[in-house]
C-alpha cells in the first residue's frame, strides 16, 4: 500500500506521512523523517528542542552562541515557573556579526562567558550552538572546557546546530548536556540508595504553570519524594543528585526516553512511563508507581487520593461533558505522548478525535495512536497548514488543539482552539488540570462567537436567529 | 544634549531587535498573491512565523528550503528548487520572495543565481522571483524590511508612461495605520500605489471561503508602474540610501522623492499633508482640518499630565523617531531613546529633538534590554513606549509600558493599534496619558503617605 490519502493538491512526497485509520490493515505511517522543502512544516529546529528541555533549569546562564535572531525568538517565551532563581528567564546571545562569521566566534564566546559569569553568580552555564556555529566550525568543547577551568564552574556545550536534524535531535542534545551535568566526577557507580522514603526523578515535566508542583504534591501525599524534576523548576545542585533516586518516572517520552535509558545504564535506575493528563491517566500513573514500589500502605493512600480528588472534580467534568458530547476535535501537537494522552482525555469529556498529528512523534507512538484511534481518524506526521485546513474541514472538526502558529488558522476557519504548548499560563496536569482543560474546551467550543461567524457562511455551529427585540 | 552610549559588546542580554529575514517576510505579506520562502534551515522560518503570528493573530505561512546536513555541505540549490516547486503547487502564488538565513549565507549560496537557474529550468521567464540576501547576522529586522521592499521595487519596476499617481512607501506600521494613510489619501483625492500594503492581508476579516493566501496587498501591476508616478513619498528618514526604494525610483527612473518622517504628531502629519497638497494642487479637506483641531484639543487637555512623564522610547529606528518627536511635541520629554539597530542615522536625526529636551537624554543604539533597563533606572523613567518586550521593564522596574510597534505578543490587537495621522496621534497620546494617569492613581496615596505622613495619629488626632 503506497498512498493513503491521494489528493491533487497534496505534495506527492507527503502522501506517505498521512493515513486514515481503517483503510489499511496496519499502521504504515512514515515519521521521524526530515521535513520536505517548501512544505511549510510547523516544526522547529534542534536548538528549539534543546532549549525547551534545558531552559527550565532555573539557576543556569543560558547563552546562545550565534546570530541574534535565534536568541531573540526564544527570550522568556515559556511558562515554566521557578521557586528560586529567575536567571533562566534571560536570553543571552553572543550576537555574532558578519566579521565573527568570517573570522570565527570562539574569542567572542570566551569573552561573553567571562562577562556573564562575572556579572551573574552561577554554577552552571549552558552554551547552545546554532546553525552558523555548526558551519563555521567554532570549537565549543574547547572554549567551554577552558572557561570551566578558568571559572571553576560547570560550563556545558549543547550541540544544537539547527540543520543537523529536527526538534528530536535537540531533545537528545539536551539529554546529553544533562548527563554531563549529573555525571558523578570520577565516582564509581552504582550510587547507594538507602533513603527510607522512596524518591523518584520526575522526567519530562517543565513545570508549566506549576504543573510539576501539583504532581509533586500528589506524590508527597502517597509517600513518595520527588528527588528532582527534569527539568521544571530544577537547579544545578538538585540535578546533580539525580543518581540517588529509586525510580525514574517519565512523562514526556519524546524528549526524555533517551535520558531515562542512559540513567538506567549508568546508575541502574529503572524507569516507568507516566501521564498526568486527564483523570484516567493520572489515576493509572499513581497506581503504577505504587505497585512498582510494591508498598501496600502506599497503595492504600493512592486509592484514597484518587477517591477524594475524583469526587471533588467529577461533577464539574460531568457538567462540561454534557455540553460537549458528540463534538469533534483535531489534535496537532509537538510530541506523541501528548497526542496519545489528549485522545484519552477528550474521550473523558465526550469528544471524538477525528484528526491527530504530531511534529516529532516516534514510530511506537504512532502505533499507539493508530491503535487507540477510531476508524476514519486521519493520522499525520509533520503536517503543514494546508493539510491541517483540509482535514479539519473535511472531518468537520469543532476544535483544534495546537500551538501558537496553528491558532489563527483554526480561528479563521471558524474552529475553536486549545493552546497546548509550552507558553501556557494555566496548568493542564492532574485533577485540577483536568478541570481546567474541560473548562477551556467548553469556553471555546461553546462560545457564542461562532454563531456570528457562521452567519457569514461557513462556520460549523448551528446559528440561532437574531432574537433581539425590535420596536 | 544627548549622551551617547554605544558599546561593542561581547554579549547581548535580552535582545531588543530581531534578525534580517524576519523583517524581510513582512513586505512580502503585503503584496498581492505573494508567497515567501526562507532559504535556510527549518527552524528559522518556524520561529519567525510564530513571532509574526502572535503579533497579528493571523496565519503566517512561510516556506522553508529546510536545509539539512547534506544541503549544507553541497549547497542548497536542490532544496530551494524543491521548495519553489512545492510552494507553487500548493499556494499558486503570482510572486515568490526568497530570503536567505544565516545558514544559506554562511555556506555561500547565491540565491539570485539559483533563482535564475530555476526560472530557466522551469521555462518561467516572466515569473517574478524576488531574491533578497538577508543574513540574520547582517543587520536587524528593520534593515531586512527595507531591503526586501527595495528588491521588490527593483525587481518589478519597469519604465512606464507617466500616470500621475503617487507612490507611497511605508515602513513597518500596523494595518490600522496603513488604513489611516489610505483614508487620508482618499480624502484628499490622491491616486496612489501604497507599498507594501498589509492592511488587509495581515488584519484579515473573517470571510468565506478561506484562501491560503489572504486577499489584498499591493497589486503586482501597480508596482511595475511605480516608475510612472508623479512622485514618491516614503516614510523612511532612517533608511540608508542603498536600501531605500524611494532613492532607487528617483535615480533609475527620475521619480521625485519626498522622504518624510512617519506622519505621527502635529508637525509630521502637517508635513505630509502639505506635501500632498503641493503635489496634487488640491486644497485641504475640511474634515481633515477638523481632525487636526481635535488633535490640538487632545494635546491641550493632556499637556500637563504629559509633562509628568519621563519616557523611554525604543524599537525600530523609524518608529522611535516618530514616537519620541510626538511625545516631545506635547511636553513628554524622552529620557531614554534606544534602538537595537546599529547604522540607522537615528542619532543624527534625533539631535535637534534631544537638544530641546530640558534634561539629558540617554541615547542607545545596538541596545539590548539590560542596557535599556539600566538607563531607565539612571534616568528615573516613569513610562516606557515600545514593543512588548518592554514588559521586562515593567516587571523589573515597575515602569508601565505603552505598547506600540512590533512585535506585540502579550496583548491582543497590535494589528488594530492606530497611532498616525491627526486622529491616530490623538489616540496614541490618549493611551500614553491614560497610562500615566492610571499609574499615578494607583500609587499616589501610598507615595504621599510615605513622603509626608509624620504620625500625628499617635498624638491623639483620630477621626
Ligand atoms: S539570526 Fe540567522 S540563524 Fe538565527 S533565526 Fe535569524 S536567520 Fe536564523
Ligand atoms: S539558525 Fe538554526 S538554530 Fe537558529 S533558529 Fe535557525 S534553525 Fe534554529
Amino acid at each position: 500500500m503506497s498512498t493513503a490519502v491521494p489528493n491533487e493538491n497534496l505534495i506527492t512526497e507527503r502522501q506517505l506521512s498521512i493515513l486514515v485509520k481503517g483503510r489499511q490493515r496496519k499502521n504504515q505511517l512514515k515519521c521521524d523523517a526530515e521535513s520536505i522543502a517548501g512544505c511549510v512544516s510547523q516544526r522547529a529546529c534542534v536548538y528549539c528542542g534543546a532549549r525547551v528541555v534545558l531552559n527550565p533549569v532555573t539557576d543556569a546562564i543560558h547563552l546562545v552562541h550565534g546570530p541574534i535572531g535565534c536568541a531573540s525568538y526564544t527570550w522568556d517565551i515559556r511558562g515554566s515557573l521557578s521557586s528560586g532563581s529567575e536567571l533562566y528567564r534571560n536570553s543571552f546571545s553572543t550576537d555574532l556579526k558578519e566579521n565573527d562569521v568570517i573570522f570565527g566566534g570562539e574569542k567572542k564566546l570566551a569573552r561573553a562567558i567571562d562577562e556573564l559569569v562575572e556579572k551573574y553568580p552561577a554554577e552552571l552555564v549552558f552554551v547552545y550552538s546554532t546553525c552558523v556555529v555548526g558551519v563555521i566550525g567554532d570549537d565549543l568543547e574547547a572554549v567551554c572546557r577552558a572557561a570551566s577551568q578558568k571559572h571553576g564552574i560547570k560550563i556545558i556545550p549543547v550541540q544544537s546546530s539547527g540543520f543537523i536534524g529536527n526538534k528530536s535531535a535537540g531533545y537528545r542534545a539536551a539529554c546529553d548536556a544533562l548527563l554531563r551535568l549529573i555525571e558523578p566526577a570520577g565516582e564509581p557507580r552504582p550510587v547507594k540508595r538507602l533513603n527510607p522514603v522512596p524518591s523518584v526523578n520526575y522526567l519530562g515535566d517543565f513545570n508549566l504553570a506549576g504543573e510539576a508542583w501539583i504532581i509533586g504534591d500528589y506524590l508527597k501525599q502517597i509517600g513518595v519524594e520527588v528527588n528532582v524534576v527534569f527539568t521544571g523548576d530544577s537547579n544545578y545542585r538538585d540535578l546533580k543528585k539525580a543518581p540517588q533516586a529509586t525510580l525514574n518516572i517519565m512523562q514526556c517520552a519524546g524528549s526524555m526516553a533517551y535520558l531515562a535509558r542512559r540513567m538506567e545504564e549508568l546508575y541502574g535506575i529503572p524507569s516507568m512511563q507516566v501521564s498526568f493528563l486527564g483523570l484516567d491517566d493520572t489515576a493509572a500513573s499513581l497506581r503504577n508507581i505504587a505497585s512498582f514500589l510494591n508498598d501496600p500502605e502506599m497503595k492504600r493512600r493512592v486509592e484514597e487520593l484518587i477517591r477524594r480528588e475524583t469526587a471533588a472534580v467529577k461533577p464539574q467534568i460531568e457538567h462540561y461533558r454534557s455540553k460537549l458530547l458528540g463534538k469533534k476535535a483535531a489534535v496537532y501537537v509537538g510530541g506523541g505522548f501528548k497526542a496519545i494522552s489528549l485522545i484519552k482525555q477528550f474521550r473523558e469529556i465526550g469528544i471524538d478525535v477525528v484528526m491527530v498529528g504530531t511534529q516529532t512523534g516516534r514510530e511506537e507512538e504512532y502505533q499507539t495512536l493508530h491503535d487507540i484511534s477510531d476508524d476514519g481518524t486521519v493520522i499525520l506526521d509533520d503536517a503543514n497548514p494546508s493539510e491541517l485546513e483540509r482535514f479539519m474541514t473535511e472531518k468537520g472538526a469543532h476544535l483544534l488543539v495546537g500551538g501558537v502558529k496553528e491558532r489563527p488558522l483554526a480561528y479563521k476557519l471558524g474552529v475553536a482552539f486549545i493552546d497546548h504548548n509550552h507558553d501556557r499560563k494555566h496548568p493542564l496536569s492532574g485533577y485540577v488540570g483536568a478541570v481546567n482543560f474541560a473548562r477551556e474546551v467548553y469556553s471555546t467550543v461553546c462560545s457564542p462567537v461562532w454563531k456570528y461567524t457562521r452567519e457569514i457562511g461557513g462556520g460549523l455551529f448551528a446559528a440561532g436567529k437574531n432574537a433581539l427585540p425590535e420596536r | 544634549m544627548p549622551r551617547e552610549k554605544t558599546h561593542y559588546r561581547n554579549v547581548n542580554e535580552n535582545p531588543c531587535n530581531m534578525c534580517m529575514p524576519m523583517g524581510g517576510i513582512l513586505p512580502f505579506k503585503g503584496i498581492e498573491d505573494a508567497m515567501v520562502i526562507i532559504h535556510g534551515s527549518q527552524g528559522c522560518s518556524t520561529y519567525m512565523r510564530r513571532h509574526i503570528a502572535e503579533h497579528f493573530n493571523e496565519p503566517i505561512d512561510v516556506g522553508s528550503s529546510s536545509l539539512n546536513e547534506k544541503g549544507t555541505i553541497y549547497g542548497g540549490a536542490q532544496n530551494l528548487f524543491q521548495a519553489l516547486n512545492n510552494i507553487r503547487r500548493v499556494y499558486k502564488p503570482r510572486l515568490i520572495g526568497i530570503l536567505t538565513s544565516c545558514l544559506a549565507e554562511t555556506i555561500g549560496d547565491d540565491v539570485g543565481g539559483i533563482a535564475r537557474d530555476y526560472l530557466k529550468q522551469q521555462g518561467l521567464d516572466e515569473f517574478p522571483l524576488v531574491a533578497v540576501a538577508t543574513p540574520g547576522y547582517g543587520g536587524t529586522h528593520s534593515e531586512g524590511y527595507w531591503m526586501a521592499v527595495y528588491k521588490i521595487v527593483a525587481g518589478l519596476a519597469r519604465p512606464t508612461a507617466k500616470h500621475g499617481g503617487i507612490n507611497i512607501i511605508v515602513p513597518n506600521l500596523s494595518p490600522a495605520d496603513i488604513r489611516e494613510i489610505k483614508r487620508i489619501l482618499e480624502m484628499m483625492g490622491v491616486r496612489y500605489t501604497l507599498l507594501p500594503d498589509i492592511s488587509e492581508t495581515l488584519d484579515r476579516p473573517i470571510a468565506r471561503p478561506y484562501t491560503k493566501i489572504p486577499p489584498g496587498g499591493t497589486g503586482l501591476e501597480d508596482i511595475r508602474c511605480m516608475p510612472g508616478a508623479a512622485a514618491t513619498i516614503q516614510f523612511g528618514l532612517t533608511v540608508e540610501e542603498s536600501l531605500s526604494p524611494g532613492h532607487y525610483l528617483q535615480s533609475e527612473f527620475g521619480v521625485p522623492l519626498y522622504n518624510l518622517p512617519v506622519p505621527m504628531g502635529v508637525e509630521a502629519t502637517d508635513l505630509l499633508v502639505s506635501r500632498l497638497l503641493e503635489i496634487t494642487g488640491g486644497s485641504l479637506p475640511r474634515a481633515l482640518e477638523l481632525e487636526r483641531g481635535r488633535l490640538l484639543d487632545c494635546m491641550v487637555d493632556s499637556h500637563k499630565y504629559n509633562a509628568q512623564g519621563r519616557g523611554a522610547v525604543f524599537g525600530d529606528p523609524e518608529l522611535v523617531y516618530a514616537m519620541a518627536r510626538t511625545c516631545a511635541e506635547n511636553g513628554l520629554h524622552p529620557a531614554v531613546v534606544a534602538t537595537g539597530s546599529g547604522n540607522s542615522g537615528l542619532k543624527r536625526l534625533m539631535e535637534p529633538v534631544l537638544a530641546e529636551c530640558p534634561e539629558d537624554v540617554l541615547f542607545l543604539d545596538q541596545a539590548d534590554f539590560m542596557s535599556i533597563r539600566t538607563a531607565c533606572r539612571d534616568a528615573g523613567v516613569n513610562i516606557a513606549i515600545g514593543h512588548s518586550d518592554g514588559k521586562f521593564l515593567t516587571e523589573k522596574e515597575g515602569i508601565p509600558l505603552v505598547r506600540m510597534g512590533f512585535p506585540i505578543h502579550d496583548h491582543v490587537g497590535g494589528q488594530r493599534l492606530l497611532s498616525i495621522g491627526y486622529t491616530g496621534t490623538a489616540m496614541f497620546l490618549d493611551r500614553v496619558t491614560n497610562t500615566l494617569l492610571d499609574n499615578k492613581h494607583k500609587n499616589y496615596r501610598a507615595a504621599m503617605y510615605r513622603k509626608f505622613y509624620w504620625g500625628f495619629k499617635e498624638r491623639g488626632h483620630t477621626c
